[in-house]
């Protein structure tokens, strides 16, 4: 049956469950989305340049993209190291840092916000051992940077964690017999087969920090063309009743956002591939 | 050959890592290992234990009382309610709609079915604040329903349906996303085996895959209450900040924060803290527990 909706199947409920799927996807995504564009599409041209590419809308935007670049980089690095450790290796306390490891998933933004401030401000725990060596962080954009490494923690941990794990001993085993250095193994060998869910989990950390906002505003002390973040500026505008202006700088956000994630998809396509091959 | 079979053999089950193939083939030096451990430590303890750590010392930095009045008083009562209600109706409509969209894309084949998973996927790539922005562009005053709205005296936007619309936005992939990988996984043989024995729809659903999926179910639910009652950036937008009224926790502890009022703000900080710390041991646990079921079936 070529032409058919969907195959057959003896089980029941299939019109129901779906017919309520895409009424609420409609309902609750679809719709007010589609207000955002819609908006989009009444504006001026005059209008939605003036608002997009005013000299304060392009800082935050290069701030936004630049911090979560930084962060999303230092995740890499370190989501590596903190998997690699978490899969090779037994020390006490594994399991606990194991599971703490998506605090940064659990804790609400907000508080994620007020209490790194308090910790890198001047009087904090680090910011007051930085502060003599001429290190400012709160208030600076090094201050939205360690946010938005805060919060895109999880992603290289987890997307690494199971690929990982499922490399098959024998293949290091067989570039050890052929007489390769543990070093080369790791650069010829495992990377190659875990690089896909490197990137994969680079880009998700990467989306996030684009987007962020909560952990962010306390930080970064929120001064125009200094650290001001797009999503910030979408508030500012919007508490001025400048719906155009905000609409306009939402719906660029949003698109890169949207390609973001079809890179995604495409990228744990590749993963998934590996792994059935 | 002759040589290579024991050397491989060694390789596989040389215990404790003692002869030369273990050590040197297939694992770090011990030097290695220890810096690594020690970078990924103090990377981790740098980003989450410290943080974690500031929340409850700073919650109790000007005592008790403080701490006790902090969480006590009338704003912060109405506001942890707030936080209650809105999370008590986003999650059962998102965790209902999980397992509906899970059973018609895991049970059956159909066209479009990619798309589908991708556009449930979509409020996780919305900024938060964009995501009250659509609602407010729906039913702000200057919205498309503004007018309508104003006419018959519906306040959606600076109230409390706004706050819950923006939060199940914001929610809206949780269990999904958690149980059509896993429906999908266990089949429809046992469904299917059943039906044809004469069980109805309802009963096979109840008996078979309700118990098939009910941790992988739990699982979606605790991060998506995790997230409902946390979510910051969308709730801010739409909410309006009114005092006992649309303030919800984490708005509260935002408004004291900026009122100076620091060790109130940690004091309410820290109930949240609290729940991120609930969350993830419930999270652990129902891991542990489907891949004990994973490991038996």
């Amino acid at each position: 049956m070529p032409f058919a909706l969907k195959q057959k199947s003896v089980l029941p409920g299939f019109g129901l469950t779906l017919g309520f799927t895409l009424a609420y996807l409609t309902l609750i995504v679809l719709i007010p989305l589609a207000g955002l564009f819609v908006k989009t599409a009444g504006l001026s041209w005059d209008q939605f340049a003036n608002a997009v590419l005013s000299p304060r809308v392009l800082a935050a935007y290069r701030l936004s993209f630049g911090a979560a670049l930084i962060g999303a980089g230092v995740n890499a690095v370190f989501g590596l190291i903190v998997a690699w450790v978490l899969v090779r290796y037994r020390f006490p306390g594994r399991r606990v840092i194991d599971a703490l490891v998506d605090l940064p998933f659990a804790l609400p933004t907000a508080v994620a916000g007020i209490t790194l401030t308090a910790l890198f401000s001047k009087n904090g725990w680090i910011g007051g051992l930085l502060e003599p060596l001429g290190v400012k962080v709160a208030y600076t954009p090094l201050g939205v940077v360690v946010a938005l490494t805060f919060v895109g923690l999880p992603f290289v941990v987890r997307t690494l964690q199971p690929v990982l794990q499922d490399i098959d001993p024998e293949i290091e085993e067989a570039a050890a017999s052929l007489g390769a250095g543990r070093f080369q193994t790791f650069l010829r060998v495992l990377f190659p087969a875990f690089f896909p869910a490197l990137a994969t989990g680079f880009a998700l950390a990467f989306a996030r920090g684009v987007g962020e906002y909560g952990s962010v505003v306390f930080i970064a002390g929120n001064m125009p063309m200094r650290t001001e973040i797009a999503p910030l500026l979408i508030v500012t505008k919007l508490e001025q009743y400048d719906y155009a202006g905000a609409t306009a700088v939402a719906v660029v956000l949003l698109v890169i956002s949207f390609a973001l994630l079809l890179a995604i998809n495409a990228l744990q396509g590749v993963t998934r591939r590996r792994e059935e091959a | 050959m002759a040589v290579g079979a024991p050397l491989h053999q060694e390789i596989a089950h040389a215990p404790f890592g003692g002869g030369f193939s273990r050590t040197q083939a297939l694992e770090e030096p011990a030097l290695v290992r220890r810096v690594l451990i020690g970078l990924a430590l103090v990377f981790l303890g740098l980003f989450l234990g410290l943080p974690l750590a500031a929340v409850f010392v700073n919650a109790f930095s000007s005592g008790v009382g403080v701490f006790v009045a902090a969480i006590t008083e009338h704003d912060a009562r109405s506001a942890i309610g707030l936080t209650l209600l809105v999370a008590a109706i986003s999650v059962p409509l998102n965790t209902l709609f999980g397992v509906a969209a899970a059973w018609a894309i895991a049970k059956f084949d159909f066209r479009g079915k990619s798309t589908l998973i991708t556009l449930i996927d979509l409020p996780f790539a919305v900024s938060p604040v964009i995501s009250g922005l659509i609602f407010v562009l729906l039913f702000g005053l200057q919205g498309f329903f503004g007018r309508w709205l104003a006419e018959h005296n519906v306040r959606i936007i600076f109230a409390i349906p706004g706050i819950v619309l923006a939060t199940t936005f914001i929610t809206f992939p949780f269990v999904a996303r958690e149980l059509i990988p896993l429906m999908e996984e266990q089949g429809t043989d046992e469904e299917e085996a059943a039906v044809s024995l004469g069980a109805g729809g309802w009963q096979v659903f109840r008996r078979i895959t309700l118990s098939n999926i009910r941790f992988g179910m739990l699982f979606g639910v605790v991060l998506l209450n995790a997230r409902a009652m946390g979510e910051f950036g969308a709730v801010s937008v739409v909410s309006g900040h009114v005092r006992g009224y649309t303030n919800t926790m984490p708005l509260h502890v935002e408004i004291l924060y900026n009122e100076y009022q620091t060790s109130a703000a940690f004091a309410v900080a820290s109930l949240l803290a609290l729940l991120a710390l609930v969350t993830l041991v419930l999270k652990t646990l129902l891991e542990w527990k489907m891949r004990r079921r994973g490991a038996a079936g």
